[in-house]
Formats: C-alpha cells, structure tokens, sequence
C-alpha cells in the first residue's frame, strides 16, 4: 500500500491558504488536498448552500401558510348572458409563485407545500446541520486545538468529505425530479407506498444512506485524533471544551449512525422489493420502523447541538477573559448527554407503545436535563464578574443562552406525559424544535463562524455589520418562532397547509419573522463577503484566546505550527498567563490571581 | 511491534528498493513514531468494527421480534434450511479466519511466500462461501417461491407469516455475503501489494492486520446467523 508524504513539501511555511499559481492547478489542489483546514473550509462553503437551500424551503413554508387556504363557490352572468358556477380557490400563494415560473402543473397547494417541509427538513437535517459544526469548525479546528498536524486519517477525511457531496448529490437529483412529500422522517407505510412510479423517495433515501457513511468516517476520524494526536503535554482534562464536544459528539456519530443505515436499507428494500418487514398486510410492524428510525434520530438530536454547545464554552470564556466555570463538569456533561442520549428515543412515539414504556421514556427524557442544566448554570457562573467584551461572537453566545434555554425548558412539557398528549404534533413541537436547533446549534454555529473567521481566513470583518446582521436574526428568529408556540397550544397541528382563520395573525407575524430572519442572514453573507473581498488583516489572535489556535498565524501554515507546540498552560488560564502574540499592555494579569 | 532481523538475500533489487517495500516505508509526517500511527488505524478499525456490530444489531433486532411474534414462521423458515450448507459455510469461515490470523503473524515474520499463500487460502475460502451461498442455497431457493416478502410464492407453506421469515433471511445474509466479498476485495489488495512490492513486512503490516480484524468480524457475524437461522427448529 503506497503511504505518499500527506504533508510533504511545498508551501511547508506558506498559508494554507496559498497555492500554485492557475485556476486549474488551484481547483486540482483543492478537490484532492488532504489538509483538514482545506477540507474544513469546503464543507463549511458546502453546509452554507446547504442552509441556503434549506432556508429557501423553509420561507417557502411559512409564505404558504401567510394566508389560510379559501375555496369560494360563486354564480356569475357570463358573457352570453347563462348564469355559470365559478370556484375560486385563495390562498395557495407557492402554487402561484411556482405556477409564474412555469412548474408545479397538476400538483395542489397543499401537495407543494408538502413537498417544500419535506425538503426543508430533509436538507436542514442530513446535509446541513449535522455535518455543520463537527465537518466544518470541528475539521479545521480539532486538530489545531489539540496541536496537531492534521487528523488521524487525512485521506478517510477526505473521503468522507466526498462521500458527502455524493449523497447531497442525490438529495439535490431527488428534488430536481420533483422533490418528495414524506417528511423527513420518512415514516412508513406512506414513505414505501406513496409516489411508487417514481425514484425520488429512493434517492432521497439513499442520499440519508450515503450521508451516514461521512457521518461515521468524520465522527471515528476525529474519535481517534482526540485520542492518539494530542500535543505534548496536554492531558484529557486540558483539553479545549470544544474538544470534549467535538468527541461526545463523534461517539454518539459512530455508534448511532448504523442503525439508520441498516434501518434506511430496509427502507429501500421495502420499497423496491416489498420485504414487508414494515409492511402490517405481511405481518411487519410500522412501529418498528419509528422506533429504529428514533433510536438513531434521536442521538442525533446531541451530534447537532453538542458541538454548539463546545463553541459556547470557548466562546464565553475568550470574550469574557474568566477561566470557564466548571470546566470537569461541563466535559463531563457533554459525555453524559451523550450517553443518555441513546436512551431516550421513545418520547418520539409515546402515542405508539404501552403506558409503562411511555412513562419509563418520560422519566429518561428528564434526565437530559441535568446535564444541560449544568452547562448552562456553569457558563452563567463563568459570566459572573468577568470582563465582559461585546461585539457579535459574544453577542451570539448570549443570544444563546437566551434562545436555548427557552428550547430547553419548552422541553419539559412535551416530556411529560399528561402535557405531551396535549401538545404532541402541534406547532409547540415546531417551536421547540426550533428554539433548540436554530435558537441553539445555528446561533451557536454562527458565534463560531465570527470568532474563528479571521484565523480561517485571514481577513478582520466590519463588525458594525455583523452586529447589525445579528440582531435582526434575533429578532426575526424570535418573532418567527416564538409566536408558534401560542399557535401550538391553541391547537394548531403542524404540517398543515391550512388552518382556521382565528390563527392567521400569528401565522402571519410568524412569517413576517421569517423575511426579517432571512434580511439578517443576508446581511451576514454580506459581511462575509466583504471580508473576504477588502477584510482588514486579521492578527494572529484577535481575541486575546489561549488555546493553541490563537498561537499559530492567521490564517495558519500548512502544517499548523512552524514547531510542535508543547502545552505549558491550561485553555482557560486568562488570570495567569498573557495570550500569545498579544501585549501584555493590552492583558493586564491580575494582581492576585484566583481572587476577584 | 516486533523487530526482527530478516534475510533479505535473494529479493530482487527492483522490490528491494521500491519505496512501497515495507523497509522503506515511513509513517506519515503528522505522526511521531510508525508505532503510534499503527496503534491509531488499529483503534480506527475497532471503531469501524463496532459499527459494523450496530449495523447488523438493526437486523437481529428484527429477527429477535418477529421470531417472538411468528414462533410457527421461523420454526418453519428454519426446517427449510440444508444446515449442512450452513455447516460447510461456516467451516470454510473459520478455517479462512485462521489463514487470516496465520497472514497477520507471516507479514510479521517476514515470510513473504507463506503470507501470500495464506492469503490466497483467505480469498478462495471467501469466493466458495459466496458460491455455496448463491449456488447451493439463494439458487435452490428462490426457483421454488422461497422468496422474501411479496415475491414468495412457495405453494406449501405452512404459516402466513413465511415470506417474512424469508425477508429476514435473504437481509441478514445477503448483507453479510456482501460483506466477505469486501473482504475478498480487501485481501485482493492486500495480495497485490504483498506480491508487487512486498509490501508487509515486521514493521508494515497495517493492512493486513486490519483486513484480519475486518475478517474475523464478518466472521463472527456468520457464527451467530448460522445457529439462529439454521439450528432453531
């Protein structure tokens, strides 16, 4: 077996940013690089138009639901003086906007707007937000952070980033031939019977299938980097807290992951070759499939916010110079929310299995909020008495604390069952959802981005705008998702097209929410762009961080550190030791550490 | 790793000194020593392999649910299968886990012919497990209606539930057929290299070790499919 040199030669001292000269020689660098920033750089380009796509679904969705669907029977005198019976149907607002450009032919409002949650849920989960922190961040820092030269396997690494663009190949193949109307979950009987002349249900399926395999290569690629690539010095308990999220998260990739590939493959073999193991009229069970389906799809729920929650803890702790308060037990947590995490499933189902598998599903569900509390109680404390530095990372950790512990205790209510059968498949599901997903791992994604984007890139970014941007993706967030609580416990089902006219002033607030959520992403892009464009240079650590990221050059060498670094201080020690590259002027070390 | 002098005399210079020769093999930059690089794939590997475990886990799930469903089904099912083809199979499995395991401890001797008959044993005993399986059973089967789900079509049988019994079936040992013909792929490899370049040798044999450990799972899977689909009845 050939072992090529992964890192030998040219630009050793260079950015790894640069590159030969040529568009073809640079294109050809890039799609066959083994450099984890590299690779970490085109998946983040990659999750950002997966959430473009997914975010034009989802403002699709909610401009459907401006309007509630009105079918009106009138008499009218025509032209020849007959009395003609008209029927005027209002309200299907994508079947008009899809109707202006020539598509949607022979499909009802309702089928388009079934089509386009499908496909926002299917993007958002499978192509965007699970690769989204661990592939993109998690690729290019892991290994920085941990001192290292790259990952443990840099040709797996990139094996698996093209593994991803293939299933995101058919995911996109499916929607051009029409898209799909499952949902993302994919439930049987409908997903193996519905739509059964076409291949598009199997494409998507497959892409789901295909998706998992990055999944797993990613997550067992940097399971075994944590373990074996750590820097000199550095013990598990030095480790930065996005490491020990970035690992609970890549376990949870490893040993969850499978049970949807088998579960999705059987999924496939229904469909094509009606096994029946799904199917009642063969004697299979529906139900199975929702509980195999669960059994991955709820750890997964922990692969998406995990590694939001390690960017918090870096996040709180740069910007507001203070060691992270409880730095074992918020490590600890991470790994306890990843082993209850397998043991939760059932609340997805709580209607489909006997009261004391519903009641035993509850009381675990409770559990998960232990942990979380304890995360959030820890970066509340590390805030205490800090020096607070306001500008959009920190803007957006607060943002988070503030979003995510509304996801989190909405949670409580749907865990428990008298309240639950009250709210199950209502838009407070929606709500909560959201609050956790968008109001958790995209804000903290987002704070990510802005802290670590000019070590990525090199380049400062306006921070008038980016603060601009946030806070219209905070209100916009807030008003879309917010209103749908009300709407949920009012009793309006979700996945519906239509509903009662008492509803729509909500509907519409929320969807206005969702064009002011969409003004501030674009003002990011913006941003970013300009960055990009005539970005100030960034400095080497702009943010005054101690983890070894901030010691290698912005944006960093091929190989990371011009010398293997050697840990001589903890991530957190702000009180004791002045950042690297940095004056000490501008860190003043207190004068009696430890006491404030 | 063990270190052990060997004889080089009479390996010609061409693979003496091609770079891919397991003495002239490094480690990659981004790792310290050779020994901690092997240590990394071989805990790669068993993390692979716990997948693997997961992924057949969904399959035996199944079979463990519908067996307590459809008792009369599966003790059927069971009747209908030759365990003497399941016996052979699982024979030609074991032995062929041996010459893999006799593979790993050649490329550490460094007795480059033996490693590459062990090998080719590990191959032939892979390709006559698939050809039992095909020819003797999913060919003797599917002709008379023993099919999976809405396929059967086998005029005696005795339970309605039969056809899933049959889906479970041709799932759980199709997916593992599928897996030793990976392998057989992977020793393919394996051979070519040790063949080309010698390739693996006392301090280079990653591949071998991992298409080994790789063997013996698929292995092992066989050992439970065998017992709870042939010998149940």
């Amino acid at each position: 077996m050939s072992t090529p040199d992964t890192h030998a030669g040219h630009h050793d001292e260079g950015s790894y940013l640069s590159g030969p000269p040529g568009m073809i020689a640079r294109i050809w660098q890039w799609a066959s690089t083994v450099d984890h920033k590299k690779i970490g750089v085109m998946y983040l380009f990659a999750v950002l138009f997966m959430f473009f796509l997914g975010g034009m679904s989802a403002i699709a969705v909610r401009y459907e639901l401006l309007d509630p669907i009105r079918t009106q029977t009138t008499e009218i005198v025509n032209a020849a003086g007959d009395i003609e019976t008209i029927t005027v149907t209002t309200g299907e607002g994508l079947k008009e906007l899809l109707g202006a450009v020539g598509l949607g032919d022979g499909l009802t409002g309702s089928q388009i707007y079934n089509r386009a949650f499908t496909l926002h849920g299917a993007i958002m989960v499978f192509m965007f937000i699970i690769p989204a922190i661990p592939a993109a961040l998690g690729n290019f820092f892991l290994p920085i952070m941990l001192g290292a030269k790259d990952v443990a396997f840099p040709r797996l690494n990139l094996m698996s980033w093209y593994i991803y663009l293939f299933g995101c190949t058919f995911g996109v193949l499916s929607i051009l031939l029409g898209g799909i109307d499952t949902g993302w979950t994919f439930y049987t009987p409908y997903s193996t019977t519905t739509d059964a002349d076409h291949w598009r249900v199997v494409l998507m399926v497959m892409a789901a299938f295909i998706l998992g395999f990055s999944s797993i290569l990613t997550g067992l690629n940097f399971v075994v980097t944590v373990h074996k690539l750590r820097a000199p010095g550095m013990g598990w308990f030095d480790m930065p807290l996005m490491i020990w999220a970035l690992y609970a998260t890549s376990i949870i990739q490893v040993l969850a992951t499978p049970v949807i590939g088998i579960t999705l493959l059987l999924l496939v073999f229904e469909r094509l070759f009606h096994i029946g193991i799904f199917d009642p009229a063969l004697g299979g069970d529906p139900v199975l499939y929702q509980h195999f389906f669960w059994f991955y799809s709820h750890p997964v729920v922990y692969v998406m916010i995990l590694p939001g929650m390690g960017i918090i803890s870096e996040i709180l702790a740069v910007h507001s110079r203070k060691h992270i308060f409880g730095y074992r037990a918020i490590a600890f947590s991470s790994l306890g929310i990843a082993g209850v995490s397998f043991l939760v499933w059932g609340h997805h189902i709580f209607t489909a299995m006997g009261e004391l598998a519903a009641i035993l599903f509850s009381g675990l569900t409770f559990l998960v909020a232990i942990p979380t509390a304890i995360k959030m109680f820890n970066w509340i404390a590390t805030l205490y008495k800090s020096s607070i530095v306001i500008n959009t990372p920190m803007m957006y950790a607060l943002m988070f604390l503030f979003t995510f512990s509304i996801g989190g205790l909405t949670g409580l209510p749907l865990a428990t069952l008298a309240t639950d059968l009250h709210l199950h498949d209502s838009y407070y599901v929606v709500a909560h959802f959201h609050y956790v997903m968008m109001g958790g791992t995209v804000i903290a994604f987002m704070g990510g981005i802005h802290h670590w984007w000019p070590k990525m890139f090199g380049k400062m970014y306006s921070e008038n705008g980016a603060m601009l941007g946030a806070a219209f993706v905070f209100v916009g967030f807030n008003l879309t998702f917010f209103t749908q609580f009300f709407l949920g416990t009012q009793g309006m089902p979700r996945r519906y097209a239509n509903y009662v006219d008492e509803f729509q002033f909500l509907h519409q607030l929320s969807t206005y929410g969702s064009w002011i959520l969409l003004v501030g992403f674009l003002i990011h892009l913006g941003v970013f762009i300009a960055s990009l464009m005539a970005g100030e240079k960034a400095p080497a650590n702009p943010w005054g961080g101690l983890t070894l990221e901030w010691e290698c050059e912005s944006p960093p060498i091929e190989h990371n550190f011009h010398h293997e670094p050697i840990l001589k201080h903890g991530p957190y020690d702000f009180e004791t030791v002045v950042p690297p590259h940095c004056d000490p002027k501008d860190y003043p070390l207190p004068e009696n550490p430890g006491k404030h | 790793m063990t270190m052990i002098d060997t004889d080089i005399s009479g390996v010609p210079a061409r693979i003496l000194q091609s770079p891919k020769h397991w003495r002239n093999r490094k480690h990659e930059s981004h790792w310290r020593s050779g020994d901690e690089e092997f240590d990394a794939a071989k805990f790669g590997m068993w993390l692979f392999l716990s997948t693997e475990v997961l992924l057949f886990a969904g399959i035996f799930c199944g079979y463990a649910i519908f067996r307590m469903l459809y008792p009369e089904a599966w003790a059927n099912g069971s009747h209908y299968l030759d365990w003497r083809m399941g016996a052979a199979n699982t024979a030609v499995l074991l032995f062929s886990s041996w010459t893999a395991a006799n593979a790993v401890r050649l490329a550490q001797l460094d007795k480059q012919f033996w490693l590459k008959i062990n090998l080719i044993i590990t191959i032939i005993c892979a390709l006559l497990f698939v050809f039992i399986k095909f020819k003797f059973e999913y060919m003797a089967k599917l002709p008379v209606g023993k099919a999976p789900g809405t396929f059967f079509s086998y005029p005696y049988a005795q339970d309605v539930h039969e056809p899933l019994w049959w889906s479970l079936y041709y799932v759980g040992t199709g997916i593992h057929a599928f897996h030793v013909i990976v392998g057989a792929i992977l020793f393919g490899v394996v051979l070519w290299y040790a063949h080309r370049h010698q390739s693996y040798g006392p301090t280079q044999y990653t591949l071998v070790e991992n298409s080994a450990l790789y063997w013996h799972i698929v292995d092992l899977i066989w050992i439970f499919l065998f017992p709870l689909l042939y010998l149940i009845h």
